[in-house]
């Protein structure tokens, strides 16, 4: 039941939604056990999302003895979503540990171990439960490079598993990346496939900035091929998954499956969508993005965040600033609305589906 | 807040050595101190007053944005500064302008700090390792808190060598003891068994709130609830910040885990040069703490040991030019170039700052150049 981007970008796509529907009541999801991730530099493998982000953590503590993972329940257990699995017992509980249970706290002494020389990679558990960090995040991480002239690097990396389509309850399915993006010295990045969240992770965590990691916590047990040979872009690009002509479509993390989904929707009726998979939110690569607009006319934004002052607006005023004369009509935007993430049971009211994507690329086709 | 009966204090208001059991065990690190190490303190509270001073006057002359007057706190901060060895880390606040000299500090970067030239920008490891002032109340504490976990992982401590193994302190007030940062740092700090001192400066008042609005216990008490001893001094007492902060760090370093020190003291001034402390608080209350003056007291010491007039007419002359020498730089200090803005806020390349940058800098060629 997925759809996958292969690092060539032609796309598989199965019948149903493509994203994972699991109960996390327990916050424990269950976790496949079915391979376990040791690349060999040659190969291109098959991995869950989750798998290849484990194993891109596993490159990075082993190429660098200064990255440290650090969070709630990443030691023993390996994370709620088991990302961190078997780090602790190969690394040692000085690279890997779990800390005591205060996001400030895990930000905080983050910014102090890396003042030290070291390179934290923190684990925030659930999208809802990173604002007790704001405060360390927005104001003294982002800020401390830019306070210091240069003369300290923040090499930080804060893991956030976010999104909805999992059904869990309140504060554990959001997308608060806005809050971030609007914050100047922070990079944010955001993969949507197994290959990309294996690379991303190695490459962020090689960043002398700070990087909030978006985890689409949806995809962690979707399959897909990982290369591990090489990266197939670097951290800050965006790129074309699907090359179509008439209506440009752009999202990133979960939200690229159902612009996938909705492409192959529209190819059946005969209207042909490009792609874009954003992966960065800050900066935003925005040179594949008005090619594309040169090219199709007209694009929609689409994302699982409410509308109002988000990333699609930003793209929105920005591809109309730089693409006027290309456009044929209006961005339009298909977000969450500018409500609270909603009970579970009326999540797919309130995300963002195919469907939703195809009204608006049908009113852009009207103009 | 009342002093208890456990608070060190080992010269009394008037300059005179005290011997009591509280005090003995403290002694001997007085007693390794030498006559010109005394002398240093009394010099550094002087200076420290007196560009403090200085800095007042130039916020009052329109030079400076801010200044938030160190006036009374100088024996906590030198004594304490005077303890910490070379090794160590420092987290100030924005108040330990004494803490910073002491670390090598020029004054003059704290001043570019509160005239609106810089936001710091100083590094801390060409200077002695005091890190960057920290206006949002108790985050430090949690910075430092990570620096010592580092200091840890490293094995940099508690190797048996005082003279080697690292350590950190963090200064923060009574105010920034109820921010939560300041609470996650215990916590942090004692799961971590961090090699560091929290150090408190009680000064009674946050801007016009009174201590008792932010804690019903000693605040030295606080602590202990997270499994860090702490310690009450007599803050107004050099010779007690300075012994009780050296015994605690060299704890802290030799492997037994964070400690923390409430020193109780009082900002004579006003909180910042935008305060007006009649507003909330007595004179009576303002002239006890007078009476106890830090460098009145230590002068008293220095005298009773023999120290006489020259001495004292010398170290108000040094501290006379040192404000003259930092008025006259503060007034050449030159306005950032625009594309400060830009430099460094991100340490690697980065496309908008490159765009943004080249944008207002033909804005500003439009105008026919940069005049
Ligand atoms: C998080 C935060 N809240 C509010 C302020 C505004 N503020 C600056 S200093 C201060 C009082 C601090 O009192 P205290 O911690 O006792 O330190 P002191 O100024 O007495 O040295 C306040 C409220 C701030 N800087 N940071
Ligand atoms: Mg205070």
């Amino acid at each position: 039941m997925s759809t996958e981007t292969t690092s060539t970008g032609t796309t598989t796509t199965e019948t149903n939604t493509g994203l994972t529907s699991t109960d996390t009541a327990s916050t424990e999801p269950a976790n496949p056990k079915a391979e376990t991730a040791e690349p060999t530099s040659t190969e291109i493998r098959e991995l869950a999302f989750g798998k290849a982000l484990n194993a891109g953590l596993r490159m990075a503590l082993g190429d660098n003895d200064q990255v440290l993972l650090m969070g709630e329940d990443i030691g023993p257990l390996g994370g709620v979503f088991r990302v961190t699995e078997g780090l602790q017992e190969e690394f040692g509980t000085k690279r890997v540990f779990d800390t005591p249970l205060a996001e400030s706290g895990i930000v905080g002494t983050a910014i102090g171990l890396a003042m030290r020389g070291y390179r934290p990679v923190c684990e925030i558990q659930f999208d809802g439960f990173i604002f007790p960090a704001f405060d360390q995040i927005t104001t003294q991480l982002a800020k401390m490079t830019s306070r210091h002239e240069g003369q300290v690097s923040m090499p930080v990396v804060i893991r956030v598993p976010y999104g909805g389509h999992i059904g869990a309850v309140e504060h554990h399915q959001e997308s608060p990346e806005a809050y971030f993006a609007h914050t100047p010295g922070l990079r944010l990045v955001s993969p949507s496939t197994p290959n990309d969240a294996y690379w991303m992770i190695q490459e962020a965590i090689s960043s002398n900035d700070p990087v909030l990691f978006f985890e689409p916590k949806s995809r962690y047990w979707n399959k897909g091929p990982v290369d591990f040979s090489a990266s197939a872009a670097p951290l800050h690009s965006s790129r074309v998954v699907r090359t179509g002509t008439e209506v440009t479509v752009v999202g990133h993390g979960a939200m690229v499956t159902v612009l996938l989904q909705a492409a192959e929707v529209a190819a059946t009726e005969g209207t042909s969508l490009e792609v874009i998979d954003l992966r960065s939110l800050s900066p935003i690569d925005y040179a594949p993005i008005i090619a594309s607009v040169q090219k199709t006319g007209r694009l929609v934004v689409a994302s699982e965040a409410p509308g109002f002052v988000s990333i699609s607006s930003e793209i929105a005023a920005t591809v109309t600033e730089k693409a006027f004369y290309s456009l044929e009509a209006p961005v339009l935007r298909v977000t969450a609305y500018d409500t609270p993430f909603p009970p579970a049971k009326l999540e797919t009211t309130y995300l963002p589906d195919a469907d939703r994507v195809l009204e608006a690329v049908d009113r852009a086709l009207a103009y | 807040m009342a002093e208890t009966v456990q608070t060190v204090q080992l010269l009394s208001a008037d300059g005179v050595l005290q011997t009591d059991d509280t005090a003995a065990e403290y002694l001997p690190y007085v007693d390794a101190l030498s006559d010109d190490d005394l002398r240093q303190f009394h010099r550094d509270m002087v200076i420290t007053r007196r560009f403090d001073l200085e800095a007042t006057n130039l916020q009052r002359q329109g030079q400076l944005a801010l200044w938030p007057p160190s006036h009374g706190q100088e024996a906590a901060q030198v004594g304490s500064a005077r303890a910490t060895r070379a090794q160590d880390h420092i987290f100030p606040s924005y108040r330990e302008h004494s803490v910073g000299m002491i670390r090598g500090l020029d004054i003059l970067d704290i001043i570019t700090l509160m005239r609106g030239v810089s936001n710091g920008g100083w590094n801390p490891k060409t200077n002695n390792n005091f890190h960057l002032y920290t206006l949002v109340l108790g985050s430090q504490a949690l910075h430092a808190t990570g620096y010592a976990m580092g200091i840890n992982f490293d094995g940099d401590t508690a190797t048996g060598d005082p003279e080697t193994d690292q350590a950190v302190i963090v200064y923060f007030g009574d105010g920034a003891t109820s921010q939560g940062d300041v609470s996650e740092a215990f916590v942090f700090a004692a799961s971590f068994q961090t090699p560091q001192v929290f150090f408190l400066q009680n000064n009674h008042w946050a801007i016009s709130v009174p201590v008792s609005v932010q804690s019903r216990i000693p605040l030295y008490l606080r602590s202990q609830g997270f499994g860090i001893p702490g310690v009450q001094i007599d803050g107004n007492d050099v010779l007690a910040s300075y012994a009780v902060t050296r015994k605690n760090l060299d704890e802290a370093r030799s492997g037994s885990g964070p400690r923390m020190i409430e020193a109780l003291t009082y900002r004579v001034g006003a909180h910042t040069t935008s305060d007006d402390p009649s507003k909330y608080r007595g004179d009576i209350e303002l002239q006890g703490w007078i009476a106890r003056d830090p460098i009145t007291r230590f002068e008293a010491y220095l005298r009773s040991r023999g120290e006489g007039d020259g001495f004292f007419a010398e170290v108000a002359t040094e501290a006379q030019d040192f404000s003259a020498d930092l008025r006259r730089r503060t007034l050449a200090l030159a306005t950032p170039s625009t594309e400060k803005l830009f430099n460094h806020v991100y340490s690697e390349p980065h496309p908008v700052m490159d765009v943004q940058k080249q944008w207002l800098l033909d804005y500003e060629a439009s105008f026919g150049g940069n005049e």
